[in-house]
């Protein structure tokens, strides 16, 4: 029984990426289904992070930031975080309403309804890829939405997590949009309970 | 110089030197400041309470509001500060997220973890800046105990 984050083996995370690789996919599917762009993504990576480190993996603290946040639950717990920068909400914003110019921090009504919709689908997308693979029942709850400093919003995952953990679990991909490269970091963040359930499902020690 | 507070960490120092933390989201930054000898500790808790945690974990004390506040209370003590010339600013504490999904309201819990523990080791709290929905900078200078707040959507405030 896995206790921690640090316990995982090599198998494991090699386990995890693919996870990463079929939920980031059918995310990115749904993206561009919603958009009418081509999506590429990167191979997503791995990574057990130290709370400072998750953050500074992202940017810096300081950064503004526009995020969904998608609760997991059922037989896996945990969240999907995307993180949308100021060029990802630009070019998706202008394919739905032809926006130009946007500031984070003054987006109107139907921007953040887009962008939390764009969370939404793509969380969704991700969640039933890990459900199909593993035959686990995995629900989402409804989407929020926030603006604010990259450190401030990282705190929501890093706190909810430290209360049994020193460290995240992260398996975060960027996404390339018509060829052109721009972070929009989404990340899974599985609890470590979960974890083994995953593994169990999939025929994997835990 | 500007000494940087990580999450889950506290430092002290004396002027010239002075304190940050970077983007205070449910967090809570305390800045403890003794006027007279001009000795300043800005802690970054990240829970209320170390005693709900896991076994093990509990040891990052820098983590939470009941064992951070007190360490580095004593900490201050011991490089000279007096308790009675000390005082408390606090800021942050914020629900990141819509607080319907916010299911432990961590900001709030927080903030009273945090005031409980200043209660406790008998520091009056002197101005504060917490709750609402947006995270916080705060930078905490000795020299003259102001504590300055900055936000993306309410801009710069001292305290």
């Amino acid at each position: 029984m896995l206790e921690k984050y640090e316990d995982l083996n090599e198998m494991h995370l090699d386990v995890l990426k693919e996870i990463g690789n079929i939920g980031s996919g059918n995310a990115s599917t749904a993206l561009s289904a919603m958009i009418g762009r081509e999506i590429a993504i990167h191979m997503p990576s791995i990574k057990i992070l130290g709370f400072q480190e998750a953050i500074e993996n992202n940017g810096s603290p300081e950064d503004i930031v526009a995020a969904v946040l998608v609760r997991l639950k059922g037989e896996v717990s945990g969240m999907i975080l995307l993180l949308v920068e100021q060029e990802f909400a630009e070019n998706v914003l202008n394919v739905f309403f032809g926006e130009k110019d946007i500031d984070l921090l003054k987006l109107n009504e139907n921007d953040v309804s887009a962008l939390t919709e764009i969370g939404n689908i793509m969380g969704s997308a991700y969640v039933s890829a890990i459900a199909q693979l593993t035959g686990l029942e995995i629900g989402v709850e409804t989407p929020s939405f926030a603006v604010d400093m990259l450190g401030a919003i990282m705190s929501v995952p890093v706190i909810e997590f430290g209360e049994v953990s020193d460290k995240l679990l992260c398996i975060d991909k960027t996404i390339e949009i018509d060829g052109v490269s721009m972070k929009s970091n989404m990340m899974l963040i599985p609890t470590v309970d979960s974890l083994s359930n995953l593994f169990g499902k999939l025929g994997v020690d835990a | 110089m500007n000494i940087s507070v990580g999450i889950s960490d506290w430092k002290i120092c004396k002027p010239p030197d002075s304190l940050v933390t970077y983007a205070l989201g449910s967090c809570v930054g305390i800045c403890l400041y003794d006027k007279v000898r001009k000795i300043g500790g800005l802690s970054h808790i990240m829970l209320p309470d170390s005693k709900n945690c896991g076994d093990g974990l509990a040891t990052n004390r820098m983590k939470f509001a009941d064992t951070a506040i007190p360490d580095m209370f004593k900490k201050m003590l011991s490089t000279g500060a007096v308790k009675a010339d000390m005082t408390a600013k606090i800021a942050g504490g914020a629900v990141m997220f819509s607080v319907a999904t916010d299911r432990f309201n961590i900001g709030e819990r927080n903030i009273a973890a945090v005031k409980a523990a200043l209660g406790a080791i008998g520091i009056r709290i002197i101005a504060q800046d917490v709750g609402l929905n947006y995270g916080r900078t705060v930078f905490f200078y000795p020299e003259n105990g102001v504590v300055k707040i900055k936000s993306t959507t309410k801009g710069e405030v001292s305290i």
